[in-house]
């Protein structure tokens, strides 16, 4: 019984943690590039989430494919970080680069303030579930458990494959090299002649899409209530925080500490499950001043 | 500091008189200033360039214990409790201080909301110390051993806001003209060179932070008592973040910006939430997001290191 509780936890844990990194990577790398925190980043991931159960409704309307859930995530995150992030990055991000982070941080809160509103507005406040995702993998039967596919293995290898490919492009492709030059010093780039406009303005889009993407997978398995963006900007931020700002691997190291963390307080004192998050950031915090992997005087991406 | 101390003055003589012109504003204007206490706690921070996005911690501390002490029978004194509520608040800030002043910008602004996070947390799951989500109703205590009537207390409380509130600004204002004040914006400014000075600039802002914690422990006092009810929200950070954000709106850095600020802050959110129940948060957004782009004059007194100077 034991050891069930334990494996449950930490496959709980395994789930959660990749939906977060998700969302906590999206925050690190607008961070790492735009050198923004971006408090909006969890209507992002509200509004990934409530398009993805629109399009799943639509699709169950319509007579089509179940199967058709799935690309619908990813098209409805591809949609939400292009056009509400493109939208937000030209129209007021721009305007505030280099700008005190007071003014940064409060005009993404004010954005935050009226996604919440849009969101209610669109979607209204009664709790949306959609879970055809979740009926149409079934469950596997692990150690006399029985775990949701869906949750065991899609929404982990989306997280892996997210952050092997975000790797490998920062790291060895043209492109990679473009954004973190751009991160390193925007002006020495711009004036080398890349263009750091559509750099910064891709990297949110980016950024965005990849909280719409977290949201998407989670509309699989949650039900999607008013105030959830508002939960998970928080717990991302204490991810990216844990893992030290800007830093992707990081992200998933620490997403997954909080993952699992949050998931054993669950089974062990239920009470104290919100807690948890914030606890492991503040330890590490204690040691590590600038999260876990942080690098002294360099900026990384 | 003249000019200030004289618009001040008038302002607080112009508000003594709105209760008695106009009752039904009372409350309203008891409210706006009580909070207005927790901005300028902010704005006393800001100096420093430091933001706080978790100082509901500090006012939903002063607001619980205000409600334990009432709850718990005591018969304690408004007069008592206020004060109870503000120094729980500040020892609290003292303790969690001495971690969080190793902490700049972003980290600084984080690690305050986190632990309001986790107070929030805290508040809402140990409900049978905390009556949970619900929160917990405040019983109208007495008022300088008086047991006033509804219409009688409101009007006295409003006074007694306004009395704390306009000592409060005069105290800071003090402050922030002192030594150890001028020091907070050499932490903005040139945090190394403070030091070179013999100045520790961690303990400089850790008096600041106490002292912050400190208004913000006797707003939610006042809060508590005027509403009659606290409940987990206090520590929320969209709570904290509106503190922030009404600092901003008041002309940031500003003692009288502080109280100016709240005030409009707290009859834009009474009668958008009339007009546009639904969007008020709309709203409060587009103006904020209008003073940050349109405005920058309003945000004068913002001075942080970023700024570029023109060369000599």
């Amino acid at each position: 019984m034991f050891i069930q509780t334990v494996l449950l936890a930490a496959l709980d844990g395994l789930s959660y943690g990749a939906q977060v990194f998700l969302v906590a990577v999206g925050l690190s790398l607008i961070f790492g590039v735009l050198r923004i925190v971006n408090v909006a980043h969890g209507s992002l991931y509200a509004i990934g989430a409530y398009v993805t159960a629109t399009f799943g409704l639509f699709i169950a309307a319509a007579g089509w494919s179940p199967w058709l859930t799935f690309p619908a995530m990813a098209l409805s995150a591809c949609l939400v970080g292009i056009i509400v992030g493109g939208a937000l990055e030209v129209s007021l991000l721009r305007r505030i680069y280099g700008q005190e982070q007071v003014l940064q941080l409060l005009l993404t809160f004010a954005v935050f303030m009226i996604l919440e509103d849009l969101q209610k507005a669109v979607w209204g406040v009664t709790p949306f579930f959609v879970n055809t995702p979740l009926s149409l993998l079934g469950t596997a039967n692990i150690l006399g458990i029985n775990y949701s596919i869906y949750q065991l293995v899609v929404v982990p290898l989306v997280a892996v494959i997210v952050l092997v490919s975000l790797r490998y492009i920062l790291r060895h492709t043209r492109i990679g090299r473009i954004v973190t030059a751009v991160a390193d010093d925007r002006e020495t780039s711009a004036a080398m002649g890349v263009d750091a406009t559509r750099v910064y303005l891709l990297t949110f889009m980016t950024g965005a899409s990849l909280a719409a993407f977290g949201g998407a997978l989670a509309s699989g398995a949650t039900s999607l209530v008013p105030g959830m963006g508002a939960g998970m900007i928080i717990l991302s931020f204490a991810v990216a925080a844990t893992a030290g700002l800007g830093r992707i691997e990081g992200a998933a190291v620490a997403a997954l500490m909080i993952g699992l963390g949050r998931s054993i307080a669950v089974y062990i004192a239920p009470e104290f499950d919100a807690v948890v998050p914030y606890l492991i950031m503040f330890v590490v915090l204690l040691f590590k001043p600038k999260g876990l992997f942080s690098v002294p005087q360099t900026r990384k991406v | 500091m003249r000019p200030e101390l004289l618009i001040g003055m008038v302002a607080a003589a112009a508000l003594a008189m709105v209760p008695v012109l106009a009752p039904w504003t009372a409350v309203m204007l008891t409210i706006a200033l009580a909070v207005g206490l927790t901005v300028l706690g902010i704005v006393v921070l800001l100096r420093a360039g430091q933001i706080s996005f978790g100082h509901g911690l500090y006012y939903a501390a002063g607001a619980y214990t205000v409600a334990f002490l009432v709850n718990a029978r005591l018969s304690l004194d408004a007069l008592i409790l206020i004060p109870v509520g503000g120094l729980v608040a500040t020892l609290i800030a003292v303790a969690c201080g001495f971690f969080v002043v190793r902490y700049r910008d972003i980290f600084f602004a984080m690690i305050n909301l986190s632990m309001s996070m986790v107070a929030f947390s805290l508040l809402e799951k140990l409900y049978h110390i905390t009556g949970g989500g619900d929160g917990m109703n405040v019983a109208r205590p007495t008022l300088a051993g008086v047991r006033f009537g509804r219409i009688a207390f409101e009007a006295w409380m409003f006074h007694l806001t306004l009395a704390t509130t306009a000592l409060a600004a005069f105290l800071v204002s003090r402050y922030l003209a002192s030594p150890l004040g001028k020091a907070l914006e050499a932490v903005k400014n040139n945090e190394t060179r403070l030091e070179y000075l013999g100045v520790s600039s961690n303990r400089v802002l850790h008096i600041a932070y106490a002292i912050s914690a400190a208004l913000a422990g006797v707003s939610g006092a006042i809060i508590a008592i005027v509403n009659g009810h606290v409940s987990p929200e206090f520590a929320y950070w969209v709570r904290s973040g509106e503190f922030v954000f009404i600092s901003i709106l008041g002309g940031a850095g500003n003692v009288l910006g502080a109280f100016a600020g709240s005030v409009v802050f707290e009859v834009i959110r009474n009668y958008a939430a009339a007009f546009a129940a639904d969007y008020w948060q709309t709203i409060l957004g587009l103006s904020l997001i209008a003073i940050i782009l349109f405005a920058p004059d309003g945000l004068s007194q913002l001075r942080f290191r970023r700024k570029k100077r023109a060369p000599p």
